[in-house]
């Protein structure tokens, strides 16, 4: 079986909306060089309070790129109240799965669109609940610390 | 264009490898252990092939135990060298930050029982120098144990001068040869090297089966219990087809070492140039001590697997010593015993080169990496920063 879902190697192979934005309403960049993934979302956001425009910056691997990729389409001509509501677990279903120790990607791909519509709600000064919009402390990190080992 | 430049991973059998093994599945079947024509023919078959890899490392053939493959044999060298050592009241053993796993792991599990484990500082070159593991040897070492060539950089160690040094203070020494035989030359009297592991498939013989040298008079620790196959010191029955498979291998390699070594230096060094134009690119190890084949680079700004997969993509295999292709949140231990930075670490790229490569195939290689490079380096929110300043370039 090959690593990744054939809609994986799509995305990877393919980004959907990548690029920097220059004139983006909120900009959210979670994840930890470190770490080896760093993800950066920019949205414009219309007077609808839609997501009329969403692009994309990633470090990391495949999968990291591919659901980056994943989550721009997901959100795109979303309103935000409805883009609030996207979980990992749904970018993952929408790939088609992903490996376990690749789930990551997805929480951190769910983290990138959160910390933009913050960014863009701080920016306008915009009341919201900071439950809903915490910040990012790389979640990612402690989940599936698989330490296998090279092959 | 294809090009697989993964052969520190795995080679391809070589076509006479597997004509020597044909004739073992169907025709010389027999157990080595049977006193039939069959069971003979095949001890006939074991003992030529004993014979040619003794002579390929210059070993006496009474001085090689057949086993699965490298990591088995450094799991039973180490632990006879620890035995013998614990027997004699020395429990310190030293090895260096970036051994093999199979290496790194058996000290792991000795240390649990009781044995203190130096590891040697490999320098930002990836060379360990004979005085210092002179100045590590202390009265209770019982074993020094180091990698002839690691195999994610390809640097050669010194090995005669360890050898020597270990000689002279009466502790034994075991090399990790896997990456080294088959590949320059080996000489375990010429180099003092008391244990020595091999593994076949790593010089176009079949996976699964390797060699382990231990100097004569040596008492073998046993790892496998089992009859009186490898003089009592490895149960289980011979890999006929496997043994033959390697020993064919390894006299091929020797035959066109010169050859080869020349050729292959001259295509990593057209790798290195072209490579290292790329900006913000490193050569990991030194330029210098370094197997012909084998070279490793870290590109700033980008992830080690999104560049496997996108040179898959052009038909070039290679590998990484990124945590995304380990499955674990740490960059390769062999990179990072270097002193690189974690993220630095995470674009690492192998390619280790087989005999055959051509001009071609380096310049398709050095066109892919270099464009692909760029295009993550495009997408790459590090990269981004690296180049407005807001993060420092380290490479």
């Amino acid at each position: 079986m090959a690593l990744y879902s054939d809609k994986v190697m799509d995305h990877f192979q393919h980004p959907r909306n990548v690029g920097k934005m220059e004139d983006a309403d909120g900009i959210g960049e979670v994840g930890n060089a470190k770490c080896g993934d760093i993800m950066r979302m920019y949205i414009k956001v219309d007077e609808e309070k839609r997501i009329s425009d969403v692009s994309f910056i990633t470090f990391g691997c495949g999968s990291a790129i591919a659901s980056s990729s994943m989550a721009t389409e997901m959100i795109k001509g979303k309103p935000i109240d409805e883009v609030l509501t996207l979980t990992n677990k749904a970018v993952t279903e929408a790939l088609d799965g992903l490996p376990a120790h690749k789930l990551h990607c997805s929480v951190l791909a769910e983290e990138a669109v959160k910390a933009a519509v913050k960014d863009y709600y701080d920016k306008n000064g915009i009341a919201y609940d900071p439950e809903t919009l915490k910040e990012g402390e790389c979640a990612a990190c402690h989940l599936n610390d698989v330490h296998a080992d090279n092959p | 264009m294809y090009v697989y430049a993964d052969n520190a991973a795995t080679t391809q059998v070589s076509q006479r490898a597997l004509e020597a093994m044909l004739p073992c599945f169907r025709e010389h079947y027999g157990n080595a252990s049977s006193l039939h024509t069959p069971g003979q023919k095949a001890a006939e078959l074991l003992q030529q092939a004993r014979e040619d890899v003794a002579a390929a490392i210059h070993a006496d053939h009474k001085e090689i135990y057949f086993t699965s493959g490298g990591s088995e044999a450094d799991n039973q060298a180490i632990l006879t060298g620890a035995q013998i050592g614990a027997r004699k009241g020395k429990k310190h053993i030293i090895s260096t930050a970036f051994e093999h796993h199979a290496v790194l792991h058996t000290l792991d599990r000795l240390k649990k029982q009781g044995y203190d484990i130096t590891l040697l500082d490999v320098h930002e070159n990836g060379v360990v120098t004979a005085e210092e593991v002179a100045a590590a040897i202390r009265e209770d070492t019982a074993l020094v144990t180091i990698m002839f060539v690691n195999n994610e950089i390809g640097t050669v160690q010194p090995i005669k001068e360890i050898g020597a040094v270990c000689r002279e203070r009466g502790v034994l020494f075991h090399t990790d040869a896997v990456q080294a035989v088959g590949h320059i030359p080996v000489d375990v009297k010429d180099m003092n090297i008391d244990m020595l592991s091999l593994s076949g498939h790593k010089f176009h013989a079949p996976k699964g089966v390797g060699a382990m040298y231990v100097r004569k008079g040596i008492p073998v620790s046993i790892l496998i219990e089992g009859g009186q196959q490898e003089r009592g010191k490895r149960g289980g029955t011979e890999n006929i087809p496997g043994i033959v498979g390697l020993a064919a291998a390894l006299n091929e390699s020797l035959e066109t070492l010169d050859r080869d070594m020349a050729h292959l230096s001259a295509m990593r060094d057209r790798l290195i140039e072209g490579l290292s134009k790329i900006p913000h690119s490193r050569l990991n190890g030194d330029r210098e001590k370094r197997i012909p084949g084998t070279v490793n680079f870290c590109f700033e700004g980008i992830e080690g697997e999104s560049l496997l997969l996108l040179l898959d993509e052009k038909g070039i295999a290679a590998s990484s010593g990124s945590a995304c292709t380990s499955g674990s949140l740490d960059p390769s231990h062999v990179l990072l015993a270097l002193g690189l930075p974690h993220e630095v670490a995470h674009g690492s790229l192998r390619l280790s080169l087989s005999a055959d490569v051509t001009p071609e195939q380096i310049d398709y290689i050095i066109a892919s990496v270099t464009e692909v490079v760029e295009y993550l380096r495009n997408m790459s929110p590090v990269w981004d920063e690296l180049e407005r300043g807001v993060l420092a370039h380290q490479i």
